[in-house]
């Protein structure tokens, strides 16, 4: 275990269609249909990033590294997170499809190179919604977890953290290494200066094949279809709050 | 083989989305196991018996389970999972936390959120904030799966399931519980209220928000929910945030006001059976998903319909 001043934090961060995106679906019923629309880091990823570079600032991170795992494409995410001021991005590159269990593997395998104290990642992925990257890794770890937390601090070999659960929060405290999942409540992140994208376009990004990694990584699950969820009934406009109420009473939802 | 559901408890009480589990466990029409984990479990396991359609509760018992860590509970999932062909819990922060881990531990996928089971293998999830759904086989001999309880129905009490006991594994020891802060307890809670009564960012303040959604709450006996942008703008605290990163609820009756419409925020509520929105913009899109619109002045209309409520 490192201790105080040479902390190393790694952040992984996902290529995501833009949060303001209304996705479409292909004719065919077979997929989304994501070409050519706008792409940006999992807005989750960007709180576990702004989270590390707040340690390093506060004394307690040394070195922050930033790893994304697809395409060539995915280097656009690791330069968003080098603009924001982490010290190296690293791209496992592949062009299989990726899912929780794969990306826990290859981070796994990642987490053994690079020996970090803390990984951070966000609590999901706003395209599939899975949210349990950062659970499995810690289990093929074999290390504590905190997720979906939205304070940290970090006491000794510990980090006491913050955990949104239903109804209220729950703070618990993780013995180092440990990985930790960021809810948006976390902090906000830094606005990344043109001048500082310009020099992160300028940085290595260091690239490594998913297979020399070697491990398993094949898909378990299998996309049968996609389709438009349920529409709701079309609603009514009421004219004033006497006939809302005399509808809700209809419904029998006042009573 | 059997289905094995995760029970969540907060020691005294099974938490309601567990009879909601048991329905969407029954799909596979095998056995359903329910594992109730905790110090000191006997109450809650006579409870968890009863349950309809529970033909076993499995207790594990141990002084380090008095507030169950994610690690511990996936261990003890793991250990007993390798004999079950569906390990289920219900989509809240509990399951999410410890169904992963353990669907890690087993080697095997994990598939969240399912809103309908198509098959003993193939489940309905939404992705992208809910504005896709898809449709998902998995080809892993352990289907773990978390499902969102609003789409299964609760299972009522008639049941009178076998108790057993099985020993908890050591403690992992690398976490520890320290404290839990809950919010509102005077008011019902927000996942399983009748009725929620949610506010968005044109309610313009922390004070307004409490001004005007808090009496109407307490006339009707709702919880009170919020959208993300009511939180990050500090009228709200984050849980009772309704949306793609917060709560989802279905109650019978939800009241929107002056929520525009974001399909991250109804990810979280379009499942309510009746939606009434309130809103100034007569094109917010909140209207789509509403049964009774009123395009109104919200300081005006929301004190009046408080005012109507007897």
């Amino acid at each position: 275990m490192n201790e105080g001043f040479t902390m190393k934090i790694l952040v992984a961060v996902k290529r995501v269609v833009d949060y303001n995106i209304q996705v479409r679906i292909k004719p065919d019923g077979s997929d989304v249909d994501i070409a050519g629309v706008k792409m940006s880091i999992n807005p989750f990823d960007e709180n576990a990033v702004e989270e590390a570079l707040r340690l390093k600032e506060r004394g307690i991170a040394k070195e922050i590294v930033a790893v994304s795992l697809g395409t060539p494409a995915s280097q656009d995410v690791l330069r968003h997170a080098l603009a924001m001021g982490v010290d190296r991005a690293l791209l496992v590159e592949t062009d299989g499809e990726l899912q929780p269990l794969g990306v826990a593997k290859l981070l796994k395998a990642l987490v053994e190179r690079e020996q970090p104290d803390i990984v951070l990642l966000g609590k999901q992925a706003i395209d599939d919604d899975a949210g349990q990257t950062g659970q499995m890794l810690a289990a093929l770890l074999g290390v504590g977890q905190g997720t979906f937390i939205s304070g940290l601090s970090v006491e000794g070999d510990e980090a006491i953290v913050t955990r949104e659960i239903d109804g209220g929060t729950e703070q618990i405290a993780v013995r180092l290494p440990a990985v930790l999942t960021a809810d948006l409540r976390l902090n906000d992140p830094r606005f990344v200066k043109l001048p500082n994208l310009m020099m992160a376009k300028k940085k290595p990004i260091e690239t490594l094949s998913a297979a020399e990694l070697s491990t398993d990584t094949a898909p378990r699950l299998k996309l049968v279809k996609v389709s438009e969820p349920p529409a709701r009934k079309p609603g009514i406009k009421v004219n004033s709050v006497q006939e809302l109420v005399a509808k809700l009473q209809e419904e029998g939802m006042l009573s | 083989m059997s289905v094995l559901i995760l029970a969540e408890h907060d020691g005294q009480h099974l938490n309601p989305s567990v009879n909601h589990a048991v329905t969407a466990a029954q799909s596979w029409g095998l056995p359903v196991h329910l594992l109730v984990a905790g110090n000191d479990t006997a109450e809650v396991a006579k409870t968890a018996a009863q349950l309809a359609g529970v033909a076993r509760v499995i207790r594990a018992d141990a002084a380090h389970l008095e507030h169950p860590l994610a690690e511990d509970l996936a261990n003890i999932v793991a250990a007993l999972g390798r004999d079950y062909r569906v390990i289920l819990a219900a989509h809240g922060a509990f399951g999410r936390n410890v169904l992963p881990r353990a669907a890690a531990l087993l080697d095997v996928a994990m598939v969240s959120d399912a809103v309908e089971i198509v098959s003993d293998n193939t489940y309905v999830r939404p992705i992208y904030a809910g504005s896709v759904y898809a449709t998902v086989q998995n080809g892993d001999a352990i289907q773990v799966v978390t499902v969102r309880s609003s789409r299964f129905r609760a299972v009522g009490l008639g049941g009178n399931a076998e108790i057993t006991t099985v020993e908890a594994p050591a403690a992992f020891g690398k976490s520890r519980w320290l404290s839990r802060t809950h919010q509102h307890s005077d008011r019902p809670a927000l996942g399983s209220a009748r009725i929620v009564v949610s506010g968005g960012r044109s309610l313009g303040s922390a004070e307004k928000f409490d001004a005007l959604l808090t009496p109407l709450a307490e006339k009707l006996d709702a919880a009170l929910g919020a959208t993300r942008a009511a939180v990050d703008a500090g009228y709200a605290p984050n849980d009772i945030q309704v949306g793609q990163t917060g709560v989802v609820v279905a109650p019978d009756l939800y009241i929107a006001v002056g929520v525009s419409g974001a399909v991250q925020h109804t990810y979280g509520m379009k499942d309510s059976k009746i939606v009434v929105a309130i809103n100034q913009d007569p094109d917010a899109p909140i209207f789509q998903v509403a049964d009774y619109g009123l395009v109104a002045d919200l300081f005006d209309a929301v004190p009046k319909l408080t005012a109507a409520i007897h």
